[in-house]
């Protein structure tokens, strides 16, 4: 492994690109056709796992209730946890941007003299950019999830946020690591490019002073955090080394032990399938005296980036109920064509597409709140009934209405278009008023043979729409 | 004002404390999860933790040091990592050695050992506290005895499992026990051995801890050995 | 649902704009079908649309000034019939959220919510519509909008009327519950995406073995036939490889006396 693990800074891509990188996946039929079967796959996982639609229906009910319980006492409940883990010797820092996040992760490394951060899977660290941060540190910030670790060997992003490495194959997995990890030949057998990273990265979590995870709930009356995964990397980034630093958006929490169960259940069902993951990992404190093993210092990052503005909208509110399984992308048909990386963001998906704008600010997101057809599969299968196609309507609303003062997000108004507008305006005028509706209509059927053979984007796959000669109402008419 | 001020007061003023009801948790665990009988559990907890991949073993307190014995030995392994101080270590102190199994334990702070640990440690056996038959999970409490990395580095991991410690479902263990009113450092529910699926959804075992776990439970019930 | 629900004389019936402009065949079908039937039907001069393109594009003021219009069409206590989940769903559940801020027109669209029925659900559950095969052997495929199955719960209606045609199969297709890629102006500002989406779709129908293609949403038809008619056009074919139609017009010509 070279010290210098990417080779280039690598940004979160502006949404204004969107639409060439979705035609570029569109238009690979074999992207297509792996991002087609492996949503398949993680589907009818998830289907497997909730056979009794009277059970699913009821526990998604309870999940919301939870969330929205939780939600609606946060501040208390944040300053709740922050005593409580403070009690338990858990040091509790505050960020509400990324920038002071990946100060306060720094400072701690700095202080520890720290060359090799080793990571668990955490998108907040990919929201903040950590690795980034910490490159330009000087301290090597190293992925250790199988996935998080292929993809940062590629220098690329995450394209899911339980499955990062979704977009590739085994084959190039396996040139992947022939070409970058010393001394590994080609093998595009799975289990031999599993062994290959256990064997770096174990080697690298003896080695690290500091390991960062992220948290999957935080409990407030017992200063837990709890970490949820399959591969025993989070426990390994979370134990051996001297510093454990977890860092969790504000909204992860919960306010009872005992609201855990239900969202476990939830996540690990609608996210891969899973009855449970191989590890729950409940952390309530860094080692204590005459234990053998575990940090010394346990430290919590919580970041707002953001998730306060839609915490102060009451229908915004209900974006911070996700518990990141990811089952919106996998039953989402945008998501299925495109993939990822097209969205340019974090969080891809249709919960990347509500959480985004409040990270980013409209400015960066308001194209891709149009990239949805609003089918509602996403709504469907979420575990904790987040009404996303209502929310994509709201955000539509906000990113192309004109700018106002006081607006409920940043950067509303930043898709707002003057002839836009006035076109919604003509066509309410027209439908709004029998009358000329008749008369436009009338005309529209009257003059059909004048309708273009080209309309934009419609023909582009489709033959031209012609309005019928007669309308239902004249056929109706004179029928008498 | 710090960032915990200006965070605190930008939520504040939208934060209404009684505006929704407690979810009724109990309710939902009562209507959906029957009780079920011992032998019911038990039967449920090892069709799930197998399904995981894991090795379950139904041993009595007379035949476990014989069972774990054969287990090492299918697997060329002579050598096991136990806690002094707790009984199931003391009687496997006792009675591996005289079968050729060298017994190693964990009698001081990792950091003195930690390469020694990663690379030299085949196995390991830990007491499992409780199990939950649902899921097919076992949970442990590491202590000082018996601490985190007993049940995360060694490839192999045995769990000692009394079969009367196990519960219907996750909730139902942590309301039992009353695990809100005190967690140690760390508390940890184990279903299988490591795993991954990030390469093109292929199930590998083994990804960055245990790539076998195994079970011995005692105590199974009539009926459901 | 409600066989014990007292069988309606008369209904209004909301064509959707969609369907006065360019399926006007379907909506009289439906009509014909609804009158068969012994129902009276009475299409209210003014209706224009249901507000649902502005609405789901992020112009609520819009929507509402089109929406506060059509609240005024119904004024006899009678079921309302849509030919389309989607302007259904519209009516039925986006009215009363859309005018959440004005009580005398929330009111009146919470009145009125109950009373709207997607065709297909009220031939069967109101109905209780059995139709009769009069036609010969065919083998048929049903798309479901999303609006209908997700919003409306009406997805099994449609899969009803067909199976009571005896002569007819229906086809199974794959991904049948997802969106064929209309979603209104989301075909328009996202084409690739929209004309991926549809490009499958038309596949999966076709693949199923299928004569035809039904659906009872003709926004989606819309979508499924131009593709259909466009790639036809592409690969040089003279007839349609996806004929389509509304399932009100299916029905009417196989129950045919």
């Amino acid at each position: 492994m070279s010290d210098q693990i990417t080779e280039h800074r690598l940004h979160f891509k502006p949404a204004e690109g969107f639409r060439s990188r979705a035609k570029a996946v569109v238009d690979t039929p074999f992207l297509r056709q792996s991002f087609r079967g492996a949503m398949d796959f993680l589907m009818s996982k998830r289907a497997a796992q909730f056979p009794d639609p009277e059970e699913l229906e009821s526990l998604r009910t309870l999940g919301e209730q939870i969330r929205q319980y939780n939600l609606a006492r946060l501040p208390d409940l944040l300053e709740q946890l922050e005593a409580n883990l403070t009690r338990n010797g858990v040091r509790v820092h505050w960020a509400e941007t990324p920038d002071e996040a990946n100060a306060i992760i720094l400072g701690i490394c700095q202080q520890w003299n720290a060359k090799l951060m080793v990571k668990g899977k955490s998108m907040v660290s990919e929201e903040i950019e950590l690795n980034h941060a910490a490159e330009a540190a000087g301290i090597s910030a190293l992925e250790s999830d199988m996935g998080e670790y292929i993809v940062q060997l590629a220098g690329e992003k995450p394209s899911h946020i339980i499955m990062p490495a979704i977009h590739k194959t085994k084959e190039e997995i396996a040139r992947l690591f022939a070409e970058k990890v010393p001394g590994v030949d080609y093998t595009d057998n799975v289990d031999a490019l599993i062994q290959i990273g256990r064997t770096v990265l174990r080697q690298k979590f003896m080695e690290a002073e500091v390991g960062l995870s992220g948290v999957n709930f935080a409990v407030a009356e017992t200063g837990t955090l709890c970490l949820v995964e399959n591969e025993g990397n989070g426990r390994m980034c979370t134990t051996v080394p001297p510093v454990h630093i977890a860092i969790t958006g504000i909204e992860k929490i919960v306010e009872k032990l005992d609201h855990v169960p239900p969202l476990y259940s939830l996540l690990t069902r609608s996210a891969t399938g899973q009855n449970i993951s191989t590890y729950f990992n409940m952390i309530s404190g860094p080692r204590k005296p005459g234990e053998k093993d575990g940090p010394e210092e346990v430290h919590l990052v919580l970041l707002d980036n953001g998730r306060s503005q839609a915490y102060a909208d009451e229908q915004l509110r209900k974006t911070l109920q996700c518990i990141r399984c990811g089952a919106c992308m996998n039953h989402c048909p945008v998501y299925t064509r495109i993939g990822g990386h097209a969205y340019g963001t974090t969080y891809p998906g249709p919960i990347g597409k509500i959480v985004s704008p409040h990270m980013l600010g409209l400015d960066a997101t308001a194209g891709l709140t149009t990239a949805s057809s609003l089918c509602g599969a996403c709504g469907e299968v979420c575990p904790v009934k987040i009404p996303i196609p209502e929310l994509l309507m709201r955000l539509r609303e906000e990113a192309f209405s004109a700018p106002h003062p006081n607006p409920a997000m940043r950067g509303q108004g930043a898709g707002y278009s003057p002839l836009v507008s006035a076109i919604w305006r003509g066509w309410a005028f027209v439908y709004r008023s029998p009358a000329m509706y008749r008369a436009v209509s009338w005309l529209t059927s009257r003059f059909n043979w004048l309708t273009p053979s080209r309309q934009g984007a419609w023909t582009s796959v489709r033959e031209p729409l012609k309005p019928a000669a007669k309308r239902l109402r004249d056929r109706v008419r004179e029928r008498g | 004002m710090n960032a915990r001020d200006r965070i605190l007061a930008k939520l504040r003023p939208f934060s209404p404390s009684t505006a929704t009801t407690a979810p009724d948790v109990a309710a939902w665990f009562a209507a959906h999860r029957p009780v079920e009988s011992p032998a019911e559990k038990a039967r449920r907890f090892r069709h799930f933790i197998e399904l995981a991949h894991a090795e379950v073993h139904a041993v009595t307190a007379d035949n476990w040091l014989k069972t774990l014995c054969a287990v090492l030995r299918a697997r060329g392994i002579e050598q096991l990592l136990v806690a002094e101080g707790t009984p199931h270590g003391e009687q496997v102190l006792d009675g591996l050695p005289p079968q050729g199994i060298e017994c190693a334990t964990y009698d001081m702070a990792i950091e003195a050992w930690k390469t020694e640990m990663f690379t030299a440690t085949p196995a390991s056996l830990t007491a499992a506290r409780a199990a939950i038959a649902e899921t097919g999970t076992l949970i442990l409490w590491p202590d000082a005895l018996e601490p985190r990395l007993m049940s995360l580095v060694p490839p192999l991991h045995i769990v000692l499992l009394d079969a009367t410690k196990l519960y219907n479902t996750f909730y139902e263990a942590m309301t039992a026990e009353g695990w809100k009113d005190g967690l140690p450092t760390n508390s940890l529910l184990i279903s299988g051995p490591s795993k991954t699926a990030d390469i093109q959804q292929t199930l590998a075992y083994g990804a960055h801890g245990p790539k076998e776990l195994v079970v011995l439970m005692l105590n199974v019930p009539e009926g459901a050995q | 649902m409600s066989p014990a629900t007292p069988r309606p004389t008369d209904v209004y019936f909301f064509a959707t704009c969609v369907v006065d402009q360019f399926f006007p065949g379907a909506g009289m079908d439906a009509i014909t079908l609804l009158e068969r039937l012994g129902v009276r039907v009475h299409f209210p001069e003014d209706q224009t649309c249901c507000g649902q393109p502005a609405y789901t594009s992020g112009f609520p003021d819009e929507a509402r000034k089109v929406a506060a219009h059509q609240l005024t069409l119904f004024p006899n206590d009678w079921p309302v019939v849509v030919p389309s989940g989607s302007c259904a769903g519209m009516m039925k559940h986006h009215y009363p959220t859309l005018f959440a801020a004005d009580p005398v027109r929330k009111a009146q669209a919470e009145k009125l919510s109950p009373r709207i029925y997607e065709f297909t659900r009220f031939l069967v559950d109101v109905l209780d519509y059995r139709p009769e095969d009069r036609g010969s052997a065919c083998t048929v495929v049903l798309h479901t909008s999303c609006s209908a199955r997700r919003e409306m719960g009406v997805h099994l209606s449609g899969k009803k009327l067909l199976g009571e045609l005896s002569q007819v199969t229906l086809a199974q297709q794959d991904h049948e519950s997802e969106c064929c890629g209309f979603g209104g102006t989301f075909s328009i500002k996202q084409p690739e995406i929209s004309g991926a989406m549809v490009e499958d779709k038309v596949q999966a129908l076709k693949a199923s073995g299928a004569e035809r293609v039904v659906s009872a949403d003709c926004g989606c038809l819309m979508n499924i036939l131009g593709h259909a008619a466009w790639k036809d056009r592409q690969e040089g074919r003279t007839s349609a490889s996806l004929p389509g139609e509304h399932i009100a017009s299916f029905l009417l010509r196989r129950t045919a006396p």
